[in-house]
């Protein structure tokens, strides 16, 4: 997929505009965190899992190296294969090798965002093997030709009027008269075609959720069942994963799922966990004849050992976007490449360069809140801020935005007139938008107040108030 | 092996800014492996009695959307099957996987039952098969692959009917772990995992499409549990 992380600007205002996405986006707000909320108040011990979590993956990533060679002994040992893919390109040359060799003409998709990352689909497609995703949302989006805009919903940007119109569009010989109105017949309608496609499919591709080292086995979590289909009733089961996604034991392994659909869905646990061990045995009726498990690096190692290593904790919950107000305002595809929201702020820099994503880290708007509800607890905003200060210094900033944060440093590193300037502005900015406590725009800001109002300052800067307090005592 | 190996196995070293991990960190990390030390278990299943546990697991099922029927013995199990199918106005029809749990069922007490024992097909309506264990925690269920048991079964029928005995609750997922590595354990130590572990937890759904839950993606739209509950756990 050819980024457009750059337009991020341009991407948001289409964003705000378009009416279905805005419909979505509340359902979406409303949705995911209260779902979150009442999962996290049923079980007192989520912060103290966390902390462990974070141990658990942080323990991983200090010994990738050794982790990594333990799985692949573990897989082989199973009869399984394990592949090695420095780049993107590699990756998708190394599928399309096992398609090939099985003279593959369908394969079936789980959902994988490594597969995204790499742009698999259409690799395969240029070769004559034609992929069918098979998680309902990535075979809307497929059909619609569109990318996934969040990384556990990717058709969360549509209404189900412009899915029922994509279906009966694509699906021939969908009776014109059946009528589509409810999200169930949908649901049926995928389900019918999509049984012919699982059950015709050469090869099944999955992603990996977790990598156990202790089993060599990849773990996926569904809630459909795609995934489960796909890797049982096909010749071959190719497993996408990048390196971080190892974890140590089954116990390890246990932790970070209590913690992943709670922070994901606010489910208690997702329909299907299936951890998958080498080929089908011997003796087996069922499953696949042959067990890949392809691992892609695209950067990651890399990561280690800087600022950025933290955010290969992540197991791709979607909580940070799911609670990300600017995410919630202008939806996923405005972030222009694979991973959208918080984690496609640090990642997409990152991975594909700041060149090519730098404006995504201002694509913030530094509340915290994708911290405090990442159940690695990543510092997500550290990460951005640091991107933010790295774009700033190669100037790839545009010139207001630098100007502004020139005239804030300026400030900033001088205390008393900071503070005299801010509680100018404070006032001021409390004066005129006083009337509605909110400002619809403001200058150099447009991008922000289109989309939703900016509170008034009410009253006195926290600096005000800290001294005052400093001066009180505790 | 291959070049983008050695790279990248490499390339986190340099990263990590050390070299290959030396002998004695090797063993600590394999004496890690071997130890299977739980992290913390929450206190929800492993505070309860038995009894409590099987309570529990029945609680968080149904709130999944799973079904549930309590028997006192295996005799009663072909007739709550039965009862539960013309209930739902199902066929009488079935696949069983050949899984000898089943067997000493006396599914004869119900003739009307027309059992096909074997791997499921496209046209199973309703599939029936064992477990290996139930986990209290969040209702869920553990099911594994062998000969005995193909994991399609798990997936292809509409309406899925998994026979529960009350001792093959356990409270957590780690128990099921540790009652796993029992069962699979050879006899030089060795723990052979079946090609396939599946959690399930309610019957298949989505909420793909305007967050709207609907059930039945791919796998069953009905998941019932019949379960046995002969007895204090061994
Ligand atoms: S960064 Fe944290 S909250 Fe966001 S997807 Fe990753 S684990 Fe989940």
């Amino acid at each position: 997929m050819e980024p457009t992380s750059n337009a991020f600007k341009e991407n948001a205002h289409r964003a705000l505009a378009d009416a279905n996405l805005q419909k979505a986006l509340g359902m979406m707000r409303r949705g995911f965190p209260n779902k979150r909320a009442t999962a996290l108040a049923r079980l007192p011990e989520f912060d103290a899992l966390r902390e462990q979590a974070k141990a658990i993956k942080d323990h991983v990533l200090e010994n990738l190296d050794l982790y990594l060679e333990i799985f692949e002994q573990n897989v082989i040992a199973q009869g399984g294969q394990v592949h090695w893919c420095r780049t993107p390109q590699e990756a998708r040359e190394t599928v399309l090798a096992i398609c090939s060799r099985l003279d593959a003409k369908t394969v079936t998709k789980g959902k994988s965002m490594i597969a995204e990352e790499m742009a698999l689909n259409d690799y395969l497609e240029q070769h004559g093997v034609t992929p069918v995703e098979t998680d309902l949302g990535e075979y809307i989006i497929q059909i619609r030709k569109e990318h996934p805009s969040h990384i556990i919903a990717p058709a969360i940007h549509l209404v189900k009027e412009q899915i029922a119109e994509s279906f009966r569009q694509t699906h021939k010989g969908l009776d014109p008269a059946r009528p589509l109105e409810e999200a169930s017949a949908l649901v049926a309608e995928a389900r019918t075609v999509l049984r012919q496609k699982f059950l015709s499919a050469d090869v099944g591709i999955t992603g990996a959720n977790f990598c156990v080292a202790e089993t060599g086995s990849t773990v996926i979590v569904t809630n459909e069942g795609n995934g489960d289909l796909t890797q049982t009733v096909t010749k071959a089961h190719i497993v996408m994963a990048s390196l971080e996604k190892l974890v140590p034991t089954l116990e390890d392994l246990s932790t970070l799922l209590r913690l992943l659909a709670r922070s994901a869905t606010g489910q208690e646990f997702s329909t299907y966990t299936t951890l998958s061990t080498g080929p089908r045995r011997a003796d087996d009726t069922d499953g696949p004849g042959e067990y890949h498990v392809v691992f892609l690096d695209n950067g990651r190692s890399a990561m280690l050992g800087t600022e950025f290593q933290d955010m290969l904790r992540c197991i791709r919950c979607g909580a940070c976007m799911n609670h990300c107000p600017v995410y919630g305002t202008v939806g996923g595809h405005a972030y222009g490449w694979v991973y959208p929201g918080p984690i496609g702020a640090v990642l997409t820099p990152t991975l594909l360069g700041v060149d090519k994503a730098g404006h995504l880290p201002n694509a913030s708007t530094f509340c915290g809140r994708c911290e405090s509800v990442c159940p690695m607890k990543i510092p997500l905003p550290r990460m951005m801020r640091h991107w933010r200060e790295h774009e700033f210094e190669r100037k790839l900033s545009p010139a207001p935005y630098r100007y502004g944060l020139k005239a804030w440093a300026f400030l900033a590193t001088r205390p008393p007139l900071y503070r005299f300037t801010a509680a100018v502005a404070s006032r001021v900015l409390g004066w005129i938008g006083a009337p509605h406590g909110r400002f619809r725009s403001l200058p150099l800001a447009g991008g922000w107040t289109q989309g939703r109002d900016l509170p008034a300052p009410e009253g006195r800067s926290f600096m005000s108030l800290w001294a005052e307090r400093r001066k009180a005592g505790p | 092996m291959s070049e983008a190996r050695a790279q990248i196995l490499g390339a986190i070293r340099r990263s990590l800014k050390r070299g290959p991990l030396d002998a004695p960190q090797r063993a600590e990390i394999a004496a890690r492996l071997a130890a299977h030390d739980r992290n913390l278990v929450p206190a929800r299943a492993a505070s309860l009695d038995h009894a409590g546990q099987v309570d529990l697991f029945q609680r968080m099922a149904e709130e999944v959307e799973t079904t549930l029927t309590r028997v006192a013995s295996a005799a009663e199990v072909p007739a709550a099957v039965a009862d539960y199918l013309s209930q739902k106005n199902l066929p009488a029809r079935l696949v069983m996987t050949p899984d000898p749990q089943l067997d000493d069922i006396p599914w004869g007490t119900r003739p009307m039952l027309e059992i096909r024992r074997g791997r499921a097909e496209v046209t199973d309506q309703v599939g029936i098969t064992g477990c290996f264990a139930g986990i209290a925690e969040t209702g869920t269920l553990m099911l594994i692959s062998g000969p005995e048991s193909p994991t399609r079964n798990n997936f292809l029928p509409d309406t899925h009917i998994i026979v529960l005995r009350g001792e093959q609750v356990a409270a957590s997922y780690e128990e099921g772990w540790s009652r796993l590595r029992a069962a699979r354990r050879a006899a030089d130590g060795n723990v052979d995992l079946p090609r396939t572990v599946n959690f399930i937890t309610g019957p298949s759904r989505t909420a793909d499409i305007e967050q709207r839950l609907e059930l039945g993606a791919h796998g069953p739209r009905r998941l019932h549990i019949v379960l046995v509950d002969d007895g204090p756990a061994s």
